[in-house]
C-alpha cells in the first residue's frame, strides 16, 4: 500500500502528442512508457521528480507537469512536505536525503539590500564606453612593500592568482557529478581565465589539460591527493565544511565509484567514499596550520591555500584563527549551498546565511588588521550578477557559482542528485545519461552565463561612478538595507534605506 | 561532398532526428500534422538503431559509387553530379525495392516508391541536424571530420 499520493501529475495533451517516444526514452526514472498493447506512449507520475528533461524534448510541446492538487488537508503547520516527510521516515526507517541547496523559505539578505547609483554630484561611468576593470586578485597581500634604488620590490610577495572576473566555478567532484559536467565548467574556467574546483574527488586525467585553472581540494577523506595533484592546481584548498551540510563529510555510495572514479579518487572500484566529519589531523587552528605548512611545503610556497568553512555561528573567529593558521584565501559556505546529497535535517536546518557570515567575517578580520593577510572568497547560493556586485560591497573578493552553473548545463533543480539518475547528465556516473552533457555545447552556455554577469557587474558599478572592482571591495557605503532591524543592519555593517 | 556523420558517443537514442526528418518532408512541415492527419503518412529517412546503451543514427551515405543508382530498373534513383545528393525521382519510380536491397546501409525505406535521405536540399540545412538535442549529427565535408 502506499501512504503518500505523488508530488506532481503529468499532463499529456492528446491532440498534441504524436507517440513518438521521445519522452519514454529519455525518462531514467521511467515515468514514461511505451504501451506495447496500443502503442501510445503513457505516464506513471508516481515516479517523476519533475526534472522538465521530458517537457524540454518534446517536439510538439504536448507535455506538462503539474503540482497534484490531490493533497492531504490544508495545515499551516503540518505542511505537505512535512507529513510527506513522515510517511517517507515511516516506510524506509533511514535518515532523509536531499539534493541541492535548501528550498526552505529562510531571509534571502540579497534580497533586502540595495545598491547606490550616482546621481547629479559624482558622474555615473558608460562601462560600454569607458574602461572598467573586473580583474581579480585572490591571495594574501603584503602589508608594506620595499624597493632598492632602482624601484624593484624587495619585499617577497605572497603567491596569488590572478582572475578576469570575480567568479569561480565551486567545488563539485567528480562523483558527485559527471566528468562530462566537470570538464565543462573546466573548459568555461578556461576560456574566461578563472577557476573551477576538483572538489573532494581528485583531478581526472583528462582535466590535466585545465590543471592552469584548477583549484584542488583536499577534503577529509583525502581522496586522489598526492604531490603531484598539490602541484597541477593553482590553489590548494582545504575543505573544512560544506554549507549544505556544515559538520558532516561526504558520502558517495558504491554504486557511483566506477572504474574512472575509483582511478582518480584512488580508491577500490564500488567502494563507498566516505569523507570522514572532521579530519582526523585537525582538532584545533594548531593542527589546521600544519596541514596549511604541509602543503605550502610540498608546493614550495608558490600556491595560496584557502580553507574552505561552512558558515556556522562563530564564524567570524574560526575565520580569524584559519587566516592566523597561514590561510591565503578564506572561502565561506553559506547555509543555502548546494550538494549532490546531503541529510535533509542538516542542509534545511545548520549554518547560516552567507550575507551575515560575509559582513562577520569581513568586519572582525578588519578588526584585527588582518584583512590583507588573506583573501575572501563565498559559496552558497550566488543566484545572479546583482548578488555578486552586493557580496563584493560586504567586503568578498570572490564568488563561487556552483548551481547557477549547474543550471547553464542544464539542471532544473529537481533536487533529486543523490539518486543518480540525473535526466540532464549531470549528477550521475551512468554513460547512459552523462552522454547527455555534451562539453562542447555546454561549457559555452556556462561561459555566456560569465560574460553576462560580468557585462552586468561593469553596468552596476558604473552606475556607481566605480570603474575598478578594487573600489568596490568592502564598499558598504554602496549598500542600504530595506526591511532589516537594527540588529541585522548592524551586523551587515549597512545603514537603511533613506539613511 | 558535405555529409551527415553520426558521432555514436554522443547519440541519445532520443530519434528527435527521425521526428524531425519525417516533418521535414511532410506537406505542412508541422510535426502534428506530419504524424497525425496527412495522407500518404510522410516518412523519415533517418533511422536510429540500438537502445539507450548505445546508438546511432543511420542514412544515406551518398557514396561516389551507389548501388542504389546502378541497380535501379527505370533510371529513378540518380546521383546529381553536381551536388552529389543522391535521389529518386519520384515520376520515373516504380517501387520495385531493387534499391533497397542493393543498398549496403540499410536506408532506403519504400512507400509505394523508395524514400530516402536528400540531404533536405530545398532548405540546404538537415533538418536532423539542426534539431539534435546533442550535436551528435554534424553536416560537415569529409576532410573537416576530424
Amino acid at each position: 500500500m502506499r501512504y503518500f499520493t505523488s508530488e506532481f501529475l503529468i499532463e499529456r495533451n492528446k491532440d498534441r502528442c504524436i507517440n513518438c517516444g521521445v519522452c519514454a526514452r529519455q525518462c531514467s526514472n521511467e515515468a514514461h512508457y511505451i504501451d506495447l498493447d496500443t502503442g501510445e506512449v503513457k505516464s506513471d507520475e508516481t515516479k517523476c521528480v519533475d526534472c522538465q528533461r521530458c517537457v524540454c524534448l518534446c517536439p510538439t510541446n504536448a507535455l506538462m507537469i503539474i503540482k497534484n492538487p490531490n493533497q492531504t488537508r490544508d495545515n499551516a503547520n503540518w505542511s505537505q512536505q512535512a507529513i510527506r516527510e513522515v510517511e517517507m521516515q515511516a516506510s524506509t526507517g533511514g535518515i532523509l536525503l536531499s539534493g541541492m541547496g535548501t528550498p526552505k523559505e529562510y531571509p534571502v539578505y540579497w534580497d533586502k539590500i540595495l545598491l547606490n547609483a550616482s546621481q547629479v554630484t559624482n558622474p555615473s561611468i558608460d562601462p560600454l564606453r569607458e574602461p572598467m576593470e573586473t580583474k581579480t586578485y585572490l591571495g594574501a597581500k603584503p602589508t608594506q612593500l620595499e624597493f632598492d634604488e632602482e624601484g624593484n620590490i624587495l619585499t617577497k610577495l605572497p603567491p596569488t592568482v590572478e582572475l578576469d572576473t570575480p567568479l569561480m566555478m565551486s567545488a563539485m567532484s567528480f562523483g558527485s557529478i559527471s566528468l562530462n559536467a566537470q570538464k565543462s565548467l573546466a573548459m568555461a574556467a578556461k576560456e574566461c581565465n578563472t577557476f573551477f574546483n576538483t572538489g573532494e574527488g581528485g583531478l581526472h586525467k583528462e582535466l590535466d589539460q585545465y590543471a592552469d585553472h584548477a583549484i584542488v581540494q583536499v577534503a577529509s577523506g583525502r581522496f586522489g591527493v598526492s604531490k603531484d595533484y598539490l602541484n597541477k592546481g593553482q590553489i590548494i584548498e582545504i575543505k573544512i565544511g560544506q554549507g549544505a551540510k556544515p559538520g558532516i563529510g561526504g558520502h558517495l555510495p558504491g554504486e557511483k565509484v566506477n572504474v574512472e572514479v575509483s582511478q582518480t579518487r584512488m580508491i577500490p572500484e564500488h567502494s563507498d567514499a566516505i569523507s570522514p566529519a572532521p579530519h582526523h589531523d585537525i582538532y584545533s587552528i594548531e593542527d589546521l596550520r600544519q596541514l596549511i605548512f604541509s602543503l605550502k611545503e610540498v608546493t614550495r610556497y608558490k600556491k595560496p591555500v584557502a580553507v574552505k568553512i561552512a558558515a556556522v555561528h562563530n564564524i567570524a573567529a574560526i575565520a580569524s584563527g584559519s587566516v592566523r593558521a597561514g590561510a591565503d584565501i578564506i572561502v565561506i559556505d553559506g547555509f543555502r549551498g548546494g550538494s549532490g546529497s546531503t541529510p535533509t535535517r542538516l542542509r534545511d536546518n545548520v549554518g547560516i546565511p552567507i550575507e551575515l557570515a560575509l559582513a562577520a567575517v569581513d568586519q572582525r578580520l578588519r578588526d584585527e588588521s588582518i584583512r590583507q593577510n588573506c583573501s575572501i572568497v563565498i559559496a552558497g547560493s550566488v543566484r545572479n550578477s546583482a548578488d555578486v556586485v552586493k557580496a563584493i560591497a560586504l567586503g568578498a573578493d570572490a564568488c563561487y557559482i556552483g548551481s547557477s552553473a549547474l543550471i547553464a548545463m542544464g539542471c532544473h533543480m529537481c533536487r533529486t542528485c543523490m539518486t543518480g539518475k540525473c535526466n540532464w547528465g549531470i549528477a550521475t556516473q551512468n554513460p547512459e545519461l552523462t552522454r547527455r552533457l555534451n562539453p562542447e555545447i555546454q561549457y559555452k552556455r556556462v561561459v555566456n552565463l560569465l560574460h553576462a554577469w560580468n557585462h552586468e557587474i561593469q553596468e552596476m558599478m558604473g552606475g556607481m561612478g566605480i570603474n575598478a572592482i578594487e573600489s568596490l571591495r568592502g564598499n558598504r557605503l554602496m549598500l542600504r538595507g530595506i526591511g532589516l532591524s537594527e540588529k541585522e543592519l548592524e551586523i551587515l555593517g549597512i545603514k537603511h534605506a533613506g539613511e | 561532398m558535405k555529409k551527415v556523420y553520426a558521432i555514436e558517443e554522443l547519440c541519445l537514442n532520443c530519434r528527435l532526428c527521425e521526428v524531425y526528418c519525417k516533418t521535414a518532408h511532410s506537406k505542412s512541415k508541422n510535426v502534428v500534422k506530419a504524424y497525425k492527419f496527412e495522407s500518404p503518412e510522410p516518412v523519415a529517412r533517418i533511422m536510429v538503431e540500438g537502445d539507450n546503451a548505445h546508438s546511432i543514427a543511420m542514412q544515406c551515405r551518398h557514396c561516389a559509387d551507389p548501388a542504389c543508382v546502378n541497380a535501379c530498373i527505370t533510371g529513378a534513383m540518380q546521383k546529381d553530379p553536381v551536388t552529389g545528393i543522391v535521389a529518386p525521382d519520384p515520376n520515373k519510380c516504380v517501387g520495385c525495392m531493387t534499391c533497397l536491397g542493393a543498398c549496403p546501409y540499410g536506408v532506403i525505406k519504400v512507400n509505394h516508391i523508395a524514400m530516402k535521405c536528400d540531404l533536405c536540399r530545398e532548405t540546404g540545412e538537415p533538418a536532423c541536424v539542426k534539431n539534435c538535442p546533442n550535436n551528435a549529427l554534424i553536416y560537415v565535408e569529409e576532410e573537416e571530420l576530424q
